[in-house]
């Protein structure tokens, strides 16, 4: 199958320095794609490459023809001279209906706020507002840029389970940027690692204990990582079966399975938001 | 019954209004006043220019008023100078040009103030056709560029990301306004037209619940400021022009009392909460 978007050695150069150079990436149906990097890395800039926002100073950007984008942007404020309720922002870009209105906004959690005026959401409820609005026009691509933020922790491991979801049921693929590897591990399937160029890329578990990332995110974030994967080696799936860490497929979790009996408290207690998902 | 001047003046004005209303709730949320401020001034020299190319005032009008945008666009990609500044530039060279223009032609005897002020109670029946007919091709472009313009007006990035293309919607917008400024420049005069295009959108944001709702009711505010300013003239003696636009500061004020906000159920001022 054609990658829905493919970065062949792209980069951008602004004010004479180049913002990110050198990137190859491509995201394919169903993959969830995830850039992490410091800040400044050029995460943004990589995403507004495959975005088409900005056109690549060298190499190539080639879309696959009449993809539809869902794209939630890392910074967005929304003017006070604009009157906007929740339910006319779901329609920003897209004709949507009523009841896909609803059920997007119910996905992500807020459907109680549909007839708010956007100004008035936290940040947290902000974030979920558009994400809800990225997937109601149902994309064959979806860019999430740092689509957490704002989010409590609880709420953070929901929306990367719910993200997941997104991808099971649209078949659509994502890509994601996250400065945090280890809360977005259970929901992404391949890595890369940002640092002005590709510095790592791979599985998750092959970028956290690969040498580039430790030196670029500390030897602490690698640890959190390896608890944390520890903590998930079984991820459920949304008819309700259970897939392990071997990649045998289960009707339940096994009472074995690392997070449901492991007595160490891991750094963050994952437990609630891991049970409560699809 | 477009024999009477004052029957012609309303009819006018109220066409205008209707047309300003909605383009001026882009320019409220876009923040784009003072750009509207120098495509009006740019009015002025495109009046030179007709009189001194001998074609049609409005067209060139048009014609001035849209390069003069699109030459902003450009300055704004590559100069080194702020927007603010490039429009402080722009607005009163462009206004210092067209007077200097005037005064070089000596054989032209022209009525600065009917220009500046407006002069509402000489509209012809060719004014209104002009009125109604560019009116209503405006409405209908502003109709089929609406989900791209307000879609970049919240968010260029994500207008562009979705394939709404907000350039190519961003630059009819631009040509929409230099057609109202040519439109309404005889109505109000080139120093008041921001102020049709801005007062009424902002009175209708107190009232609104939608960006539809908002365009609709800042073309009624306008209409209304219209109709109460002539007669207001008319009763006082006072220049037309001038009086719309005060009739037009009234029914903004008057969108602020706490009774109107209780009426519409909205917060008076902008909400305190951070920006998400």
């Amino acid at each position: 199958m054609p990658p829905l978007i493919r970065l062949d050695d792209a980069g951008i150069h602004r004010a004479g320095r180049w913002l990110v150079r050198g990137v190859d990436l491509s995201v394919h149906p169903g993959e969830i794609v995830t850039l992490i990097g410091l800040n400044g890395s050029g995460k943004s800039t990589t995403a507004k490459l495959a975005l088409g926002i900005l056109a690549p100073d060298e190499g190539s950007v080639t879309p696959a023809p009449g993809r539809r984008i869902g794209y939630v942007p890392q910074k967005m404020s929304i003017d006070w001279t604009l009157p906007l309720t929740v339910e006319r922002f779901m329609r920003l870009t897209a004709t949507l209906t009523k009841t896909e209105i609803a059920a997007a906004l119910e996905s992500t959690g807020i459907a109680h706020l549909a007839k708010v005026s956007v100004r008035t959401l936290s940040g947290g409820e902000f974030q979920r507002a558009m994400l809800a609005r990225a997937i109601a026009r149902k994309p064959d691509l979806l860019v999430l840029d740092e689509p957490v933020q704002g989010v409590d922790f609880a709420g953070e491991i929901a929306l990367y389970e719910l993200i997941a979801a997104i991808r099971d049921r649209l078949d659509c693929g994502i890509l994601l940027i996250s400065h945090d590897l280890h809360v977005v591990m259970a929901a992404t399937d391949h890595v890369v690692c940002l640092n002005g160029h590709i510095c790592c890329r791979g599985t998750p578990q092959a970028v956290a204990e690969s040498p580039e990332y430790r030196q670029l995110f500390g030897d602490r974030a690698a640890a959190a990582i390896a608890i944390y994967r520890h903590h998930h080696d079984h991820t459920h799936l949304p008819d309700g079966r259970v897939r392990h860490s071997d990649g045998s497929v289960t009707d339940h979790c096994h009472a074995e399975d690392g997070h449901h009996h492991e007595p160490s408290a891991p750094p963050r207690n994952l437990e609630p938001a891991d049970d409560g998902h699809v | 019954m477009f024999d009477d001047f004052f029957t012609r003046a309303l009819i006018a004005g109220i066409g205008v209004a209707l047309v300003a209303g909605p383009l001026g709730c882009f320019i409220v949320w876009r923040r784009l006043a003072y750009f509207g401020d120098t495509l009006s001034h740019a009015a002025l020299l495109g009046v030179a220019l007709a009189l001194l190319l001998e074609i049609d005032i409005p067209l060139a009008v048009f014609l001035v008023c849209a390069g003069v945008a699109v030459a902003l666009m450009l300055l704004q990609r590559y100069a080194a100078l702020s927007s603010d500044s490039l429009l402080g530039l722009l607005a009163h060279s462009a206004l210092a040009l067209g007077l200097v223009c005037l005064a070089f032609m000596t054989w032209v005897r022209i009525d600065l103030m009917g220009l500046l002020f407006g002069d509402i109670l000489a509209v012809s029946k060719t004014d209104i056709a002009i009125i109604y007919g560019g009116g209503a091709i405006v409405l209908a472009v502003l109709v089929a560029i609406w989900r791209p313009l307000f879609a970049a007006t919240v968010s260029s990035e994500l207008a562009e990301a979705e394939g709404l293309r907000p350039a190519r919607a961003n630059l009819v917008f631009m040509l929409l306004m230099a057609s109202v400024i040519a439109i309404a420049m005889k109505i109000v005069g080139v120093l008041l037209i921001t102020a049709l295009l801005i007062i009424p959108a902002a009175t209708a944001r107190r009232l609104a619940g939608g960006p539809e709702q908002m365009a609709v009711i800042a073309a009624l505010v306008g209409a209304g400021a219209v109709i109460a300013g002539l007669y207001g003239s008319l009763g006082w003696d006072t220049p037309s022009g001038p009086t719309i636009v005060v009739a037009a500061l009234a029914l903004f004020l008057i969108s602020l009392s706490p009774l109107v906000g209780w009426l519409v159920g909205r917060p008076a001022a902008p909400s305190s909460r951070s920006e998400p």
